[in-house]
């Protein structure tokens, strides 16, 4: 008895929550048809966010994979003054809202702003952009990457320098086969917050249609023109996405327990 | 030696610098820091993001110790499906995750429930964002707990009730708070789930990162820095509790 009631709790919990709304979006966007859904995530616009969406994130998620790897290498096997603020900074950008982090790259270079004379527009510009999205997406590789580097220890990596391998063939052969899945892990967790990231993105491009507009500001923007279904339909592109992104989540979640 | 000078600017160049531009800019408006932060409308939003995200904490505290309870010893049809669904919140984007709520629970949901506009908008659309945190904080504990205790327990003439408050939570408490502190820290900071649901109303249901959009956008950088600077002072200070938290539980299972 007790366990149903706790099974209905929670199954209706998410139902209500979480699986009905994203239903419901599915249905709104193709209450006019499919076509009409079609044609509204076509339009040039449309097409042109999207594509925005994408090279931002073609950017991103190599360049935090590259940090990430390099940062939990860092914190785990090496000792360096300030190791303990870095491990600190690392962990910022999941308790930041994304609003100060789009004002700070704002202010910085705006202007005003200290790095205001660097000889390319960042704000309301695609660098800008960019820098806000590198910045929510920080976190992502590393936090993956640091419990398995810890886990899998050093011994291998000293036997392989001791057998004569170079700093770089033991990382390559020895150290990023071992964590690969945690990786591949984190490159989906990054990839699926640069795809999604709305406030930072939001404050630092100006949204100009057209120009600067991602996926989701055109998604807002739609909405604030009462343009429900173009809306809902770019909705749905990336809901899409985010289920796609979930597949991957759980081809690549490490055993929990296990 | 390389590896820790690219790690150290590239933190510096993205994180540190930014984050000190605020901060310095918080000083140089023509209001004083302290009259930025006192603004009754700041004071109105802050208030109402705290309390809020305080709810917020407390609900995902309950409903999410209850979810990975029925996801962990539970067995059911599509349970894997149901486990993964969990992450949604974290894969979908915040603007979307509004949206989709506004579709159900706005005014021309199919219901006829209408939340838009509301402080109880707020808390559903944050309660949505905030989901998996507990919920996969306190999953694997709970994987890992040992059964035998319960079983102790019980055969000792526990009753359920007894077996879960006196055994299994207090073994689950320091997750619980992990969990509970992250859906907080994320709960004060959030701007796309609630932007559209909310209606933004000064004085009513303005939350502080919309508070800060909305300085912004009305040219008062100085403002929208104060601001940041006592949300950002929010966030660092729940990530040296997580800390804190982690240790002991590290500290825990080396001493079991």
């Amino acid at each position: 008895m007790g366990k149903y009631v706790l099974r209905f709790t929670a199954l209706g919990y998410l139902a209500l929550l979480l699986v009905l709304p994203v239903a419901m979006v599915f249905g709104r966007a193709f209450e006019n048809g499919v076509g009409a859904a079609w044609e509204s995530v076509t339009t040039p616009e449309a097409k042109h966010a999207f594509l925005i969406t994408i090279l931002i994130t073609a950017i991103v998620v190599p360049a935090n994979t590259i940090f990430g790897i390099a940062c939990a290498i860092a914190i785990v096997r090496q000792r360096f003054p300030g190791k303990g603020l870095v491990n600190a900074i690392v962990d910022l950008p999941l308790a930041l809202s994304p609003i100060v982090v789009g004002l700070a790259f704002l202010l910085l270079f705006g202007t005003g702003g200290w790095l205001h004379d660097v000889p390319f527009d960042v704000v309301f510009a695609l660098p800008g952009m960019v820098l806000a999205t590198i910045f929510v997406s920080l976190p992502f590789v590393v936090r993956e990457v640091v419990p398995v580097l810890r886990e899998i220890g050093i011994e291998q990596e000293q036997a392989a320098s001791t057998l004569g391998a170079s700093s770089w063939q033991t990382f390559r052969r020895v150290t990023l086969p071992a964590i690969r899945w945690a990786v591949a892990y984190g490159i989906v967790l990054t990839t699926a917050r640069a795809l999604g990231e709305f406030g930072a993105v939001s404050v630092v491009s100006g949204r100009i249609v057209g120009k600067t507009e991602t996926m989701t500001l055109h998604v807002e923007e739609r909405f604030q023109s009462f343009d429900y279904v173009g809306a809902y339909a770019a909705s749905v592109v990336l809901a899409i996405l985010a289920i796609g992104t979930l597949v991957a989540m759980s081809l690549f979640k490490p055993k929990e327990g296990a | 030696m390389i590896t820790q000078g690219l790690v150290t600017a590239y933190l510096t160049l993205i994180v540190l610098l930014p984050l000190a531009a605020v901060v310095w800019q918080s000083t140089k408006g023509e209001r004083s820091f302290w009259d930025a932060v006192t603004d009754p409308q700041a004071v109105s939003a802050l208030k109402l993001t705290l309390v809020v995200s305080v709810l917020v904490a407390l609900v995902n505290a309950v409903v999410g110790t209850l979810i990975a309870w029925v996801l962990v010893r539970d067995e059911f049809p599509g349970k894997l499906v149901v486990n993964a669904v969990i992450d949604l919140p974290f894969a979908l984007p915040t603007i979307v995750a509004g949206l989709t709520l506004l579709a159900l629970y706005g005014p021309e949901g199919p219901f006829g429930i209408d939340v838009a506009f509301s402080r109880a908008a707020i808390l559903l659309a944050l309660l949505f964002v905030t989901l998996p945190f507990v919920i996969r904080t306190v999953q694997p504990v709970l994987i890992e707990l040992d059964r035998e205790m319960e079983e102790a327990a019980a055969s000792l003439g526990a009753n359920a009730l007894q077996v879960f408050r006196r055994v299994v939570f207090p073994n689950l408490f320091p997750a619980v708070l992990s969990g509970v502190a992250l859906a907080f820290a994320r709960a004060i900071g959030e701007f796309g789930s609630v932007v559209l649901i909310s209606g933004n109303l000064p004085f009513k249901t303005e939350v502080a990162a919309v508070y800060i959009f909305g300085r912004i956008e009305s040219g008062d950088p100085s403002g929208a820095a104060a601001v940041s600077v006592v949300l950002l002072v929010l966030s660092f200070a729940t990530l040296l509790l997580i800390g804190g938290l982690r240790r002991r539980v590290t500290r825990h299972d080396r001493v079991g």
